[in-house]
């Protein structure tokens, strides 16, 4: 029992993880129709700088977690720029164009990052203090809850700011008609900025709760983790914000049980075949809508 | 024309039917189609024209009645098989293979009926060049009838608007079907543009002896050469019979001057 | 066969029959001295990498859909043919009918996976088909790491050299030619018009399903036969090797030849693995000047540096006819 709701605990909190990256994936997915395969690099980018600021953080007295701020803008500034400098020429030349330029960003970063930082993963300062809570006989560990929380909290309060701010109605115009969009008014570019920008400050955000769960940084962290976490956002419905989240936590419950319980050497697998069998059921996902093309 | 042969229908649809949603877009459908009989199927915008198509080629599967091709029960085949059937279709909005050429467009609508295996293909045997010459020079004739035979080199997307639309047919006929529908195949085009198409849908028949069902908007065209028409609105039939007929029946003239179309 | 046909093929196959005599004079006469050898696994290298490249093609550029998990076919055509060579090792079988056989089991068992892989495509499209297939791919690789037959997470060592360049030079080019000769015959016809229009094609009597997975079969085959071709050049191999990136590499590089164009995929994939190794001494910045490369290719040449164009030996010779496609056959 004590191992279950240990299990249950470690799975939220990876599936929380999963889920603030997924967040951002389907953000952008859900305006461009594009996989910027580069997100799981924001990430690998806000551990490299929660590297360097956390000691600054200690040093002058400060909570490290504090540090999460500096990541958040230099995620903000890294995902903007990637956004204008390579995506935006080729946002009308198709999707495998962008694709593979989505798939260069990713190999650009984790090159730049050995180039700056070398190749010997870096590892990072303890960020949280907190105790361990004892629950029916499990060991668990404060800050997990704090991730899933944080987790929950950002889902709620992107779901509102879509429904409800100005903005976040252009964010769910634009992929509907980017032409009709720009006719009653919407300044598309500044829709799509503002979506890379979210979804760059939640990279950063995943990144502190990455690393005070994994406190290594290393170039091709953000790889898999992407992957994952894109898996995670296809699983749960790709653009509908509550998708994300619910892929993304079944994502990291699935690999913990499957880990403790199951086959250790197996998990990736399983989740993968998941993932397969789903789509093949219900192609959009679990929230998606179907949709077929008209005749 | 060819109606003598009308005790055996080519195409038989019996209180065909379609749901969508909780929505009939088409209810208690039915048609009779003779051999070599061209019969026009018309309403208004939105009436269900395109969805009756759409049931007779199995991209949506009816959810009431059924349809017969010479007796043959059509239900629950794939579009694939009903073209294998004999009902091909071209379509309102020209889908053709942009980046092929017009020889090619054609060509692949025969190759469900080529033989040659993969092995032929990747040896260049025999059986290959032999086939694939054969075709052809069956699509080339196929190309004469409308009249595209000096265009065959040419890439589809790169032939003015009515060409393509008479390439879309000429790769309909290429599947060798009993039955062809032509959805709107009049549309956008200029009159010398429709004379040619009325004056290619006449030889076709006389040629081939095929059944066509016509969807059309123009109504002066679907008076000129059908037969038969059959009216719908809201997915329901409201009027069939002669040209004359249909001219002067008064739930027609309402359904027209109801609304406002063209 | 008509005969100005049979003419053309004559004259490509003299081509190729000149080019590799220029390949063998080079390496033979030894004006690399030392680093003979080492040229020679780079050539090695490119032929494997071109057969994965034009495989990927016929799903990119023909289907038009776009696979992840390339590396994954790869490492099945790998694992299958070596262990095939270590169970056939000591049986005293010719080398070349042993490693013939490699390259089939290889292109087999590969194919087998494509099966599996081309069901899916049944339903899905695009991005999500795009996902399937790395998660096709990511569990063949777990799969590997788990069993003990593949080394167990361990590297596979000990595998028979059977890789040698003057072989996998006509393995490739052999490769080739069949997947020209499959693009260009009734079968690539009916999968381009899937790509173009599946609607369309379903409405001319083609049998979608059919030729997309017989696509995904053939392309997976190719693969496997590189997967041989590597396992027996490099003679020791990991998993993790045939990763994410790997796969996302031979899509890079198809994209870059252009989606569609064989030559593009051939003379793409042949520079991309002599690129690497010329940039050895900028090592740390190679793969930055990569991306750099490639993501102004996507801005001022998104089809690609070859489009669609395809070299012809003979139509150099000749003088083509304009404002048509002009694609006779061959």
């Amino acid at each position: 029992m004590s191992i279950f709701i240990q299990s249950l605990i470690n799975g939220l909190n990876q599936g929380a993880i999963y889920a603030l990256i997924a967040l951002g994936y389907t953000m952008v997915y859900g305006i461009l129709r594009m996989i910027n395969f580069a997100h799981g690099d924001f990430i690998m980018v806000g551990a490299y700088t929660l590297f360097y600021t956390v000691p600054m953080m200690v040093n002058h007295g400060m909570p490290a977690w504090l540090a999460v701020f500096v990541a958040i803008v230099v995620c903000v500034i890294v995902g903007v720029l990637v956004e204008r400098i390579a995506y935006k020429p080729v946002r009308n030349s198709g999707s495998i164009s962008a694709l593979i330029t989505a798939l260069a960003m990713s190999l650009f970063l984790e090159n730049l990052a050995m180039v700056l930082f070398g190749g010997n993963p870096k590892t990072i300062s303890k960020i949280f203090d907190l105790p361990m809570i004892e629950l029916l006989g499990a060991k668990i560990q404060v800050k997990y809850l704090l991730t899933l929380g944080i987790g929950l909290v950002i889902m709620v309060a992107l779901t509102l700011f879509v429904r409800m701010t100005k903005i976040g109605k252009a964010m769910r115009a634009v992929p509907q008609d980017r032409e009709a969009a720009t006719i009653v008014g919407i300044n598309v570019d500044r829709i799509i900025t503002v979506t890379f920008a979210i979804g760059s400050a939640l990279a950063a955000v995943a990144a502190l709760m990455y690393c005070s769960t994994y406190p290594r940084a290393t170039t091709d962290m953000g790889t898999m983790m992407g992957i994952k976490a894109f898996i995670a956002a296809v699983l749960g419905g790709i653009g509908i914000i509550p998708g994300a989240m619910l892929g993304g936590i079944l994502i990291g419950l699935i690999e913990i049980f499957v880990k403790v319980y199951l086959a250790p050497g197996w998990y990736e697998a399983i989740t993968y075949a998941i993932l397969i069998v789903v789509l093949l059921i219900k192609p959009s996902g679990i929230l998606g809508k179907n949709v077929s093309e008209k005749v | 024309m060819g109606a003598e042969n009308r005790n055996v229908p080519v195409l038989r649809a019996s209180h065909l039917g379609i749901t969508f949603g909780g929505l009939k877009a088409v209810d208690d459908f039915n048609m009779e189609i003779g051999q070599s009989e061209l019969v026009g199927l018309i309403g208004p915008n939105g009436a269900g024209k395109t969805t009756v198509f759409n049931l007779l080629t199995g991209v949506y599967q009816p959810t009431e009645g059924a349809y017969y091709l010479n007796g043959e029960k059509m239900n629950g085949k794939k579009t694939y098989q009903v073209v294998e059937a004999g009902i091909a279709r071209t379509f309102q909005n020209i889908r053709l293979f942009k980046k092929l050429t017009v020889l090619e467009n054609v060509k692949v609508a025969m190759n469900k009926d080529m033989k040659y295996s993969l092995p032929a293909a990747i040896f260049r045997l025999g059986a290959y060049w032999k086939e694939e010459n054969e075709t052809d020079e069956r699509a080339m004739e196929l190309l004469k009838i409308v009249h595209l035979e000096d265009k065959a080199d040419y890439v589809a997307e790169n032939l003015p608007y009515g060409q393509q639309r008479r390439l879309e047919i000429a790769r309909a006929l290429a599947t060798g079907m009993k039955l062809l529908l032509l959805d709107e195949p009049a549309a956008g085009m200029n009159p010398v543009e429709t004379a040619e198409l009325l004056e290619i849908i006449n030889n076709i028949r006389s040629g081939f002896g095929i059944s066509v069902l016509l969807i059309e908007h123009d109504m002066s065209l679907v008076m000129k050469i059908c037969e038969r028409i059959q009216v719908i609105d809201y997915g329901e039939t409201i009027a069939c019979g002669s040209p004359e007929e249909i001219a002067n029946n008064q739930r027609v003239i309402e359904a027209y001057l109801g609304k406002d179309d063209d | 066969m008509p005969k100005k046909i049979k003419r053309n093929y004559l004259i490509n196959l003299i081509g190729l029959i000149l080019l590799f005599l220029v390949f063998y004079v080079v390496f033979e006469s030894g004006i690399f001295g030392s680093r003979t050898n080492y040229f020679m696994g780079i050539a090695t290298t490119a032929c494997y990498t071109i057969i994965m490249v034009t495989s990927l093609n016929l799903l990119v550029g023909i289907l038009g859909e776009f696979s992840l998990g390339h590396a994954g076919f790869m490492s099945v055509g790998a694992y299958a043919s070596a262990i095939l060579t270590n169970t056939l090792a000591d049986s005293g079988m010719p080398r070349l009918l042993l490693f013939i056989l490699a390259l089939l089991i290889g292109g087999i068992a590969a194919a087998i996976t494509g099966v599996l892989v081309g069901i899916p495509t049944l339903k899905l499209r695009g991005d999500y088909l795009a996902i399937v297939t790395v998660a096709f791919a990511e569990i063949i690789r777990v799969a590997f790491t788990n069993f003990e037959i593949t080394g167990g997470g361990r590297t596979m060592s000990g595998i028979t050299k059977l890789s040698n360049f003057y072989w996998v030079y006509w393995v490739m080019v052999v490769c080739v030619a069949f997947m020209y000769m499959f693009i260009r015959s009734r079968f690539g016809r009916t999968v381009k018009a899937i790509r173009e229009d599946y609607i369309a094609a379903a409405a001319s009597g083609v049998n979608v399903t059919f030729y997309k997975v017989l696509v995904f079969t053939i392309s997976a085959f190719f693969a496997g036969v590189a997967g041989a071709v590597y396992a027996h050049y490099i003679t020791a191999m990991i998993p993790t090797t045939f990763n994410f990136n790997y796969s996302a590499e031979f899509l890079t590089e198809v994209i870059i030849g252009g989606t569609g164009s064989m030559t593009g995929s051939v003379i793409g994939a042949a520079f991309l693995s002599i690129l690497p190794e010329m940039m050895r001494s900028f090592a740390t910045y190679r793969y930055l000047g990569y991306a750099v490369v490639l993501v102004l290719i996507m801005i001022f040449r998104p089809k690609g540096v070859f489009g669609g164009w395809e070299f012809s030996l003979t139509g150099i010779f000749e003088n083509r006819k304009k404002g048509k496609a002009g694609k006779g056959d061959e």
